[in-house]
């Protein structure tokens, strides 16, 4: 029987390096978003401790870590990346599958700041936007999470169709900074 | 002419650069003014209206008179300020406003008829006969008036935008806002210090006071040498903050490579930054202003202050025998550094009866300059002293009529300035600076011990308010030297004096202006154009408001300032837009089959950002049409494949999604069972329709909506506000889907068949009938079908994770080409709809009502929704209403066409008899000729009858039936089938 091969969101556009930046996309994970239901922020945290072993983040922030983060993404929204959600987080949250519909990939260089400087109207810098932070913010005029993830890396997620663009307007930015 | 030992100039590195088509050499660290100066070229460029001589006036960004465009074709830039323009090896600069050359200017008769072109001159003269306006005297008057041009072509130039975030912005690096940065730096503060000059230093670099009894570009030098190597401090040369906004956000323009010969071939020419900080001082120095004497305007009649720039900063004598003319005490030091240069002075003119003036050279007090003479340079200067007329000798005459603080920054936000009667001059109105400190110069504070001191105090107010502690500071030791002035406006005479060298804007003029009664500072403005130049008249705005105020009997204060707007400086529009440019206008949304769509060389569609196929063009097919007929057939007759994963999707979870749906849509969802889907339709708040799609029920409290793909957004943003504004007590949950899954009609009579062959476990009419939903797995893979049909006939929608789109819309062309269909693109699925009469946006329009488009009984009476109550407002119901109807052509099959408007047949075709309008045409291939879907006033009621729609654009008029707007399968027996 013929399979459905997969296809990523980048298709052939990344790895990019310009400069001493370079972007590639994030290795496929399943995501799902989790919405506690009214008055079930509590147990639903302690849900995802004991299942996931990290808390349901606070606004503008990520919890966990590599392989299995908890990403705020808007008013008591968080993105669930890395594990598959476990059965009993559906008791007190709406969880989404949303492991295609967004695009993600990594900006990493000691540039990154300069190159996100660029795109984004927010302070990106390491002093006001530290490892584990997370913002919902636009990139241009693509609508992205973007999570510092190491002192010079960004986790930047942008909706799957717009993945060229995402790629387009990094790339641009990089040139910039680079020819500076 | 150079002189040998002054300057900050590189007298190792030689500058090659070209002016009007002459060579002429500068050295590294010359604008292109100095460079200009330094090599003789009195006249730079022609004036605005009278296309008189003119010179260099100022040595900074208010330059009004040597405006020129760097280089070539579509990388010309026009109306650059040789002042601010530094050169580079092969810069090519061309003066403006002349034909044919510089020197010979046929337009300079304009200055013969000057008499005549006094202001509201154009108004005046050229009305009659009407018509000649536009198409003759405005193009002359265009033609002969003006500033440099544009090429034409693109603009191939490169530009960034960029976004930066500070503490404390400090905008001037002269004493003040040196003092101020360095003040906060060593707090600890975040701090951006932003000069528009190439080199940071501000009139420390222009005077030859010393600072610790050191030249102060020493001092200079070590501050920025610090605040170089602090992590917290940012440097930004060539940066002018053009405008201040809301919440603390600048505007700046930064010249990243306009100054070098070679840039790096990514490298932005022009950055447009916006800046927010939390704390601003303005630090941004003053800027000279003219005397209006007769004849002011000849070039080498130039400012005091910007002689000694050029003497001091880049070395360069602006004349071999310099008259100085002056009302304040500031002037004289013009008379003593070129003295002590060794240029000669032959004199220094002070209006001021009583000004103590020294210097071995001829000195003048109580005196004014009445005259010049001289074409094209400055050759005589003719001086009223208490005895006589003297004449005067001199090529080169500074002027100084005093100083006003450079405040526009502090205007802004819409503050105004106080008038300072002991300086004479406007000064921020700090009750107006919200977070923004104005220090030194800016403030009217003139020396340089109080600008260092002032700029540390401002640095101390902005930290206080950040909540740091301010470091104690020793101050250089500088000079304190008085600022003295008796104010000198205007000298009286019979000839010409210039108040706009930018605009040719005379005393005369504003005079005119009073004479008119057009006596606010605004309609001055307006009827003479004063400041309504490229520098916005920086040097003449307090001179033509002191004019005004002498001309109608007030004093300056109570005539006031203009509003100062941003931005300070042009700021290209390519700069500010740069992101925009090109495919940066916006996103592009590509779906998962795109890459095999373009394979297939289907022209795409731009929908809601998305890149939908058209059609899929076949061998031997001409034209657009044919190929949408043969899709159109493939999917009545056989099977027809289309990505529709475009259309919106929403999950809806949580134990009130069945209240929820019924509270947004018309009609009832709670009631619709798990495995079942249902048209909805919902309406704005106001009674019209917003939308419609299908709700599909997944779970007992978990359900999912479709929208159309243009009012996906528009939908998930109502029911955001829908349950955070209007119903926070219930329990519901939304989040879009839309990207996660790739979907696909797959429509026809061999639909079902289709998809067996590739379900793991096939479906039939029973457990799977019209308006069904459910998971199935195909291939592996787990899978949303949905039997739904926007084409009437049998067919589904079927859903996988977006990763496998592109296989499995490879899989279904398979299957269907074998099965003798294929892929149909947006044009046959809008035929498949018009025949069926199933509604898009071209109906929903925003106007209709839910009766107007015949659904009126799907608002359901048993239960409240979104709009029920304003859908029952009168006039939004009755056969006043435009309602939705179908059109055939009455008679021979003819053309119909979008848009057309609908009248009694024989009616006029004007708007008084308009009765409606076409929304949807198409030809149908099912039924062989035109139809079309219409909004025709009380259209339900006149089927039959025979009405005109007329075409004014495409010059149609044709005769057509109202009829249903169901033209294929009434019953819809096809889709259950």
């Amino acid at each position: 029987m013929v399979e459905l091969m997969e296809k990523s969101a980048f298709g052939g556009l990344l790895p990019v390096e310009v400069g001493t930046c370079r972007i590639f996309a994030a290795l496929p994970e399943p995501m799902h978003l989790v919405s506690p239901y009214k008055g079930q922020g509590k147990p639903l945290s302690d849900a995802m401790k004991k299942a996931h072993g990290m808390a349901f983040p606070a606004a503008g922030r990520a919890t966990g870590k590599e392989g299995a983060r908890l990403v705020w993404f808007g008013l008591e929204q968080a993105m669930l990346i890395g594990p598959a959600p476990d059965a009993r987080l559906s008791e007190f949250a709406a969880v989404v599958d949303q492991s295609d519909g967004w695009a993600v990939l990594r900006l990493q260089g000691p540039q990154a700041e300069d190159v996100l400087a660029r795109l984004v109207p927010v302070d990106m810098r390491a002093g006001h936007f530290k490892r584990g932070q997370t913002v919902r913010t636009q990139l241009q005029h693509l609508h992205v999470s973007i999570t510092r993830v190491g002192s010079e890396v960004f986790q930047i997620m942008a909706m799957r169709s717009m993945a060229k663009t995402l790629v387009d307007e990094l790339q641009g930015a990089m040139r910039l900074v680079a020819a500076r | 002419m150079r002189i040998d030992g002054k300057g900050l100039i590189d007298r190792s590195v030689t500058v090659p650069f070209a002016f009007d088509g002459q060579r002429y050499h500068g050295f590294a660290g010359d604008t292109l003014a100095s460079a200009l100066l330094a090599n003789g070229v009195r006249m730079v460029g022609r004036s605005f209206k009278y296309h008189r001589p003119r010179g260099l006036l100022t040595a900074g960004s208010e330059e009004p008179n040597a405006l020129v465009t760097v280089g070539q074709g579509g990388n010309a830039t026009p109306n650059l300020r040789a002042t601010t323009q530094e050169i580079y090896e092969g810069l090519t600069a061309v003066s403006q406003n002349r034909w044919p050359s510089l020197n010979l200017d046929v337009m300079a008769v304009n200055d013969l008829f000057s008499p005549f072109l006094s202001a509201g001159f154009y108004y005046k003269t050229f009305m009659w006969p009407r018509s000649f306006w536009e198409r003759v005297y405005e193009p002359i008057i265009r033609r002969s008036a003006g500033l440099g041009a544009l090429s034409g072509e693109p603009d191939t130039a490169r530009y960034e935008q960029a976004y930066a975030f500070c503490d404390l912005l400090v905008i001037g690096a002269g004493p003040a806002g040196l003092m101020a940065a360095l003040t906060a730096a060593r707090a600890g503060a975040d701090v951006i210090l932003a000069d528009e000059d190439s080199r940071m230093g501000g009139r420390l670099l222009a005077e030859t006071e010393p600072l610790d009894g050191e030249p102060a570009h020493i001092w200079v030098a070590r501050v920025l040498d610090e605040l170089a190597t602090m992590d917290n401090v940012r440097l930004m040369p060539r940066t002018t903050v053009t405008g201040v906004y809301d919440g603390g956000t600048y505007g700046a323009l930064e010249r990243v490579t306009t100054h070098l010969a070679n840039p790096a071939p990514d490298a932005p020419l022009e950055a447009f930054w916006r800046i927010t900080a939390k704390q601003t001082v303005l630090a941004t120095g003053a800027i000279e202003r003219p005397v209006a004497f007769p004849m002011n305007d000849r070039p080498g009649v130039m400012m005091a202050g910007a002689v000694r720039s050029y003497l001091n900063r880049w070395g360069v004598a602006a004349g071999q025998k310099v008259a100085v003319f002056g009302n304040n005490n500031d002037a004289h030091r013009t008379a003593h550094d070129l003295h002590e240069a060794g240029v000669e002075v032959v004199a220094l003119i002070d209006s001021r009866a009583d000004a103590a003036v020294s210097g071995d050279f001829p000195l003048f007090t109580g005196a004014q300059v009445i005259n010049t003479r001289g074409r094209k340079s400055l050759g005589e200067v003719h001086v009223q002293t208490a005895s006589g007329v003297e004449v005067i000798e001199a090529d080169c005459l500074a002027m100084s009529g005093g100083w006003n603080p450079t405040l526009h920054l502090s205007c802004h936000l819409g503050g105004r300035p106080v008038w300072n009667v002991s300086i004479h001059a406007f000064v921020p109105d700090p009750k107006n600076c919200a977070g923004l400190h104005v220090a030194g110069a800016a403030g009217g504070v003139f020396s340089t011990k109080g600008a260092l001191k002032s700029g540390v105090f401002r640095a101390r107010e902005a930290l206080k308010a950040l909540g740091m502690k301010a470091p104690s500071i020793p101050l250089p030791v500088a000079g304190d030297a008085e600022y003295a002035i008796t104010p000198l406006w205007q000298v009286q005479g019979r000839k010409r004096a210039w108040l706009d060298f930018a605009n040719d804007v005379t005393v005369k003029d504003v005079e005119l202006a009073a004479t008119e009664n057009l006596a606010s500072s605004e309609h001055m403005k307006r009827f003479t154009t004063q400041g309504m130049a490229p520098d916005q008249g920086k040097n003449s705005n307090v001179g033509a408001l002191a004019v005004l105020a002498d001309a109608t009997g007030r004093s300056i204060a109570a005539t006031g300032t203009t509003t100062f707007r941003p931005p300070f400086v042009p700021v290209p529009i390519a700069a500010t837009g740069s992101a925009g440019a090109g495919k940066g206008f916006a996103p592009e949304r590509f779906m998962t089959s795109h890459d095999r769509s373009l394979e297939m060389g289907a022209p795409m569609i731009e929908a809601g950002l998305w890149y939908r196929p058209s059609y899929f063009p076949r061998k031997g097919e001409k034209n657009w049409r044919q190929a949408c007929d043969h899709e159109v057939g493939m999917v009545r007759n056989a099977v027809g494949v289309c990505d529709v994963s475009t259309l919106g999707k929403i999950d809806v979870q949580g134990p009130d999604a069945a209240a929820f749906l019924d509270f947004i849509y018309t009609n009832r969802m709670s009631s619709l069972k798990v495995g079942r889907v249902r048209y909805g339709l919902m309406l704005r708040e106001d009674g019209m329709v917003m939308d419609d799609g299908t709700c599909a029920r997944l779970g007992a409290r978990h359900f999912l909506v479709t929208t159309t793909t243009a009012a996906a957004a528009q939908v998930m943003r109502h029911m955001e506000f829908v349950l955070q504004g209007l119903r926070p007590d219930w329990d519901v949950r939304i989040a879009s889907v839309t990207e996660q899954w790739a979907q696909f009609a797959v429509a026809g009579p061999k639909s079902r068949e289709l998809l067996n062959g590739l379900f793991d476990a096939p479906i039939d009419n029973d457990s799977f009938p019209f308006m069904a939903c459910g998971d199935v797995r195909i291939k592996g893979v787990s899978a949303r079908l949905f039997r739904i049909s926007y084409s009437g006939e049998h067919a589904y929608e079927i859903a996988v994770p977006a990763r496998f789109g592109a296989a499995l819309f490879d899989l279904l062309l398979e299957r269907a080409q074998a099965l003798g269909g294929g892929a149909y693109g947006l044009e046959a699925l809008n035929v498949l709809r018009i025949e069926k009469g199933f509604l898009t946006h071209a109906e929903i329009h925003g106007r209709a009502t839910a009766f107007d488009l015949g659904m009126e009984r799907m608002i359901s009476p048993a239960k409240d929704c979104i709009g029920k109550v304003m859908a029952e407002r009168p006039g939004l119901k009755g056969p006043l209403r435009e309602q939705l109807v179908g059109l055939k052509p009455a008679g021979a099959a003819k053309l119909i066409t979008a848009g057309a408007h609908l009248f009694m047949q024989g009616a006029e075709a004007v708007s008084d008899n308009d009765q409606g309008f076409v929304t949807s045409p198409c030809y149908s291939p099912t039924l062989g000729h035109p139809i079309a879907l219409a909004m025709l006033q009380n259209g339900r009621a006149r089927h039959g009858e025979v009405i005109d729609i007329v075409d004014h654009l495409r010059g149609v008029r044709t005769a057509c039936v109202v009829c249903e707007p169901v033209f294929f399968d009434a019953d819809g027996g096809r889709c259950r089938g």
